[in-house]
C-alpha cells in the first residue's frame, strides 16, 4: 500500500508540481479560498458553509478562520497531517463538538442557508439530517436489524413495523450489505467483520435519509479489500448524499472525492477540485504533504 | 546499527546470555503464578476454616431433643355438657396434661422435689405447643394421642453430649437416669429443629428461633434496596452523564467519596439524631433500619455505578448522539444497559455489606429483645446480625450452637445474594 503512494507521489511531482510550488509565495496568508471556490464548482449548490470557524478547546485554539464551501451531492476530502483539526472541523458540521466540555465554536456554518447554530436550532433534529460515520467501527451491541433500525425508530420515521423492514432492507441493501447479512439479522452487529461493521455504520447513518452523511478516516481500521468495498460504496452514494471524508490516505481521496482541502496546524491552507491539489498544488505546504515530507 | 561481525565466540556468548535470560524469564512466571495460586488456596481455606467451624459447632442445633408423651385428654375437664368451649380451651393448664403423662412413665417419683425436677426435664413451652396443638385439631379431646414435646435445652445437650450429668451441673444424676429410662422407652426423640427457623426469639433456647431476625433483616433490606438503589443509581446517572465539570461537582464526588468511608456506626448516630428525635419514627422499626442502611449503602452504589458508566466505551455514546439521539436517549437506550451489569453487582455488594451491618442498627434500637414475628416495615424487630451478637451474648450452652446456625443462615443468604449478582451479570452482559 505504502510503496504505491509513493510511486504516485513520484508521477505527480514529475508532473510539473514544482514550478507552481516555486511560483506560490509562501507566507502563512491562505490564498483568497472565495475565489477559488468559485471558479471550481460554478454548477453545483453548496450545501454546507463554513465562514471564519474558530474553535477553542479550552485555551486552545484548534481550527482558525476555516472558509469552507461543500458542494452538494458530491465528496469532499479533508487531509491533513495527525491533529491538523480535520475531526475537529468535521465535528463542527453536525455540533458533536457540543459534547466536548469546554469546546467553543465561534463563526458561521450554514446548512442550505440555515444556521447550525442558531439558538433556536434543535441538535437532535440537525443530526438526524447530518449523519456520521467514525473512525473505528462502532455498532452499537444490538442485533443488525436493530443497529439499522434505531435511528428510524427515535425519529419516527416508519409508521408500522412493515415500513420499519423496508427502512431497514433498503439501508442494508445501499450500503451493500444486505446480501451477506440478510439471513441473520437477528444476529449482533458486533459480530460481523470490521468491513462489514463499518458498512453496517453506514447503513445505520443512511437509514434516517440525511442529506449530508461525514465520515472521520472511516477506512483507517480496515484491510484493503473492505476499504475498495467502502470507496464503491462512497462513489455510488454520492448521488444521493452530500459527503465530508476525513482521510489520511491520499490515494483514496483522490479516488473518491471532487474537491479537497488542505488543513494545516488548524489552517485551511488550500481548497480545490481533488484534480487540482494532487496535480498542482497552490501552496508549498500542500505539496509537501502530498509529496509525503510530513503527515 | 553497528553491524556484528561474523564472530563465533561472540554469537556463542549472545546466543547464552539469551538462554540464561529466557530461562530466568520462565522461572519468574512460573513462580509467581505458583504465588497466585498460594494466595488463592490461602483464601479459599479461610473460607472453608469458618464455614467448616461454623458447621461443626452449628450444625446440632439445626436437631432438637424432644420426649414423645402419649396425652390423655379427658372430655369432661375441656369439654364439659359434651360441647367443645375455645374460651375455655384458651384458659385449660395443658401442662398438667403433659405433666402427667411424663409421670405415668416414670412411676417411682413421690417427693414434690423429685417431681419438679422430673417435670423440668420438659421445655416451659412445651404447654403452649400442646395448646396449639388441641386448638388446630379439637377433635384430639376425649382421647389418646402421642405428642412430642419439646424437653429443656438442658436434655437437649445432654442428649447431645455437650454436658455430662451431676456434680452439681444443669443435669441431675436422677434426670440422667430418668432420660435414660425414657431413651430406652423409644420416648426420646431427635427431630429437626422446625421451631429454630418457626419461631421469634425466646428467653428458652429450645423454644428460640430466627424467623423473627430473619423477617427483620427482609425488611429491612427491601427499605434499603428500595430506596438506594433508584436513588443511587439516577445519582450515578446524573453525576456521569449529564452534570458540568465544575467545582460543585467535584465537591459532591469528593463527599460521597468520604461517605463511603464513613464508619457505619456514625449512620446509626444520624438515624438515631433525625429519624428517630427529630422526625419520631417508631423506634426498633426496620424502617427506620432501613433508611439508615440505605444512607449507609448509597455511596457505595454510586460509586459503583459511576465506574460501571464510565467504562462504557465512548464510541457507544458516539455513535448514538451521531444518530441524533437526545442525552436522555443515549443514557437509556445504551450506556444504561451496557453499565447495568457493573452497577447491579455494585448495588448488590452494597446490599450484602448491608445485611450483615449491625452497629448502626444498635443505635436505633433494633438491638430489643422481640418475641413477636414483625409484620411490617414499623413493627419493631431485629435482624439476623444483631441476632447473632444477642445470642452470642447469652450464658446459655444451648445458645453457642444457635448463634453459630444463625450465622450459617446470614453465610447462606449471603451467598445466595451473591449468586443472584453472578448469575444476573452474566445474564445482562453484552459483548461491544
Ligand atoms: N477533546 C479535545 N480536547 C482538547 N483538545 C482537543 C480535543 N480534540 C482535539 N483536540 C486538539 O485539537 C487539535 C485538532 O485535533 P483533531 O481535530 O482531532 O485533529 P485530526 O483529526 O486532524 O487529527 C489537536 O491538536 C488536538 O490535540
Ligand atoms: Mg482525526
Amino acid at each position: 500500500m505504502k510503496k504505491k503512494i509513493l510511486l504516485d507521489m513520484e508521477e505527480i511531482e514529475t508532473n510539473g508540481a514544482p514550478e507552481t510550488f516555486l511560483t506560490v509565495p509562501t507566507a502563512l496568508p491562505d490564498p483568497e479560498p472565495d475565489s477559488v471556490m468559485e471558479e471550481l464548482t460554478p454548477t453545483s449548490k453548496t450545501k454546507l458553509s463554513t465562514r471564519k470557524l474558530n474553535v477553542f478547546y479550552g485555551e486552545k485554539q484548534a481550527l482558525f478562520d476555516i472558509d469552507l464551501d461543500v458542494p452538494e451531492c458530491s465528496v469532499t476530502a479533508l487531509i491533513g497531517p495527525s491533529g491538523c483539526g480535520k475531526s475537529t472541523f468535521l465535528r463542527c458540521l453536525n455540533r458533536m463538538n457540543d459534547t466536548i466540555e469546554g469546546c467553543v465554536v465561534t463563526g458561521g456554518v450554514k446548512i442550505d442557508d440555515q444556521d447550525l447554530y442558531d439558538r433556536t436550532l434543535d441538535v437532535v433534529e440537525l443530526r438526524a439530517r447530518i449523519g456520521m460515520v467514525f473512525q473505528k467501527p462502532n455498532p452499537f451491541p444490538k442485533s443488525i436489524y436493530d443497529n439499522v433500525a434505531y435511528g428510524p425508530r427515535i425519529h419516527g420515521l416508519a409508521r408500522d413495523r412493515t415500513d420499519l423492514d423496508e427502512i431497514v432492507q433498503t439501508s442494508l441493501e445501499r450500503a451493500g450489505l444486505l446480501r451477506e447479512v440478510e439471513d441473520r439479522l437477528d444476529e449482533p452487529g458486533t459480530g460481523l467483520s470490521g468491513g462489514q461493521q463499518q458498512r453496517l455504520c453506514i447503513a445505520r447513518a443512511i437509514a434516517v435519509s440525511p442529506e449530508v452523511i461525514l465520515m472521520d478516516e472511516p477506512c483507517s481500521a480496515l484491510d484493503p479489500i473492505a476499504t475498495a468495498h467502502i470507496e464503491e460504496l462512497i462513489d455510488e452514494l454520492r448521488e444521493k448524499y452530500t459527503i465530508v471524508i476525513v482521510t489520511h490516505n491520499m490515494q483514496q481521496a483522490a479516488r473518491v472525492s471532487q474537491k479537497t482541502a488542505f488543513f494545516h496546524l488548524g489552517f485551511l491552507v488550500e481548497c480545490n477540485s481533488t484534480e487540482e491539489i494532487f496535480t498542482s498544488p497552490q501552496d508549498e505546504r500542500t505539496q509537501g504533504y502530498i509529496t509525503g515530507r510530513y503527515g | 546499527m553497528t553491524d556484528r561481525p561474523p564472530n563465533g565466540a561472540g554469537a556463542i556468548i549472545a546466543a547464552e546470555a539469551a538462554a540464561r535470560r529466557r530461562r530466568k524469564r520462565y522461572s519468574a512466571e512460573r513462580r509467581f503464578r505458583r504465588y497466585g495460586i498460594l494466595s488463592v488456596f490461602l483464601a479459599l481455606g479461610a473460607l472453608c476454616l469458618l464455614i467448616g467451624s461454623m458447621t461443626a459447632k452449628g450444625w446440632s442445633a439445626f436437631f432438637q431433643t424432644y420426649i414423645v408423651l402419649e396425652i390423655e385428654l379427658p372430655r369432661v375437664e375441656l369439654a364439659p355438657g359434651g360441647r367443645v368451649d375455645r374460651a375455655a380451651l384458651h384458659d385449660a393448664n395443658y401442662v398438667t396434661y403433659l405433666r402427667r403423662a411424663l409421670r405415668a412413665q416414670v412411676p417411682d417419683v413421690q417427693s414434690r422435689r423429685d417431681l419438679r425436677s422430673l417435670y423440668r426435664l420438659l421445655s416451659g413451652g412445651a404447654g403452649l405447643e400442646l395448646q396449639k396443638r388441641i386448638l388446630s385439631d379439637t377433635s384430639l379431646i376425649g382421647g389418646k394421642f402421642r405428642f412430642a414435646a419439646v424437653a429443656s435445652d438442658d436434655v437437649d445437650q445432654f442428649v447431645k453430649g455437650h454436658i455430662t450429668a451431676g456434680g452439681g451441673g444443669k443435669i441431675s444424676a436422677r434426670q440422667a437416669g430418668w432420660i435414660k429410662l425414657l431413651g430406652a422407652a423409644g420416648m426420646v426423640e431427635r427431630r429437626f429443629n422446625v421451631g429454630l427457623f418457626s419461631n421469634g426469639d425466646s428467653r428458652e433456647p429450645e423454644l428460640a428461633g430466627i424467623l423473627g431476625a430473619i423477617m427483620g433483616s427482609l425488611f429491612t433490606m427491601a427499605v434499603t434496596v428500595l430506596l438506594s438503589f433508584p436513588l443511587g443509581v439516577a445519582a450515578a446517572i446524573y453525576l456521569q452523564e449529564f452534570a458540568p465539570g465544575n467545582r460543585w461537582t467535584d465537591l459532591v464526588e469528593v463527599n460521597i467519596n468520604n461517605l463511603a468511608a464513613v464508619p457505619s456506626i456514625v449512620f446509626g448516630l444520624l438515624g438515631l439524631a433525625v429519624f428517630l428525635s427529630f422526625f419520631g419514627m417508631p423506634r426498633s422499626a426496620p424502617l427506620v433500619g432501613g433508611i439508615v442502611l440505605a444512607l449507609m449503602t448509597l455511596p457505595t452504589i454510586i460509586i459503583a455505578g459511576r465506574a460501571a458508566l464510565g467504562a462504557v466505551p465512548p464510541s457507544i455514546r458516539e455513535a448514538a448522539i451521531g444518530m441524533g439521539a437526545s442525552p436522555m436517549q443515549v443514557v437509556m437506550h445504551h450506556v444504561l444497559p451496557l453499565a447495568f451489569p457493573g452497577i447491579l453487582t455494585g448495588a448488590i455488594i452494597g446490599a450484602a455489606r448491608a445485611l450483615g451491618e449491625t452497629a448502626p442498627l444498635l443505635l436505633i434500637g433494633m438491638v430489643a429483645f422481640i418475641v413477636d414475628i414483625p409484620r411490617g416495615i414499623s413493627d419493631p424487630a431485629t435482624v439476623l446480625p444483631v441476632q447473632i451478637y444477642l445470642w452470642a451474648d447469652s450464658p446459655e450452652r444451648a445458645f453457642e450452637e444457635r448463634t453459630a446456625a444463625a450465622t450459617l443462615v446470614l453465610l447462606a443468604f449471603l451467598i445466595i445474594m451473591n449468586l443472584v449478582a453472578v448469575i444476573m451479570r452474566k445474564k445482562f452482559e453484552r459483548r461491544w
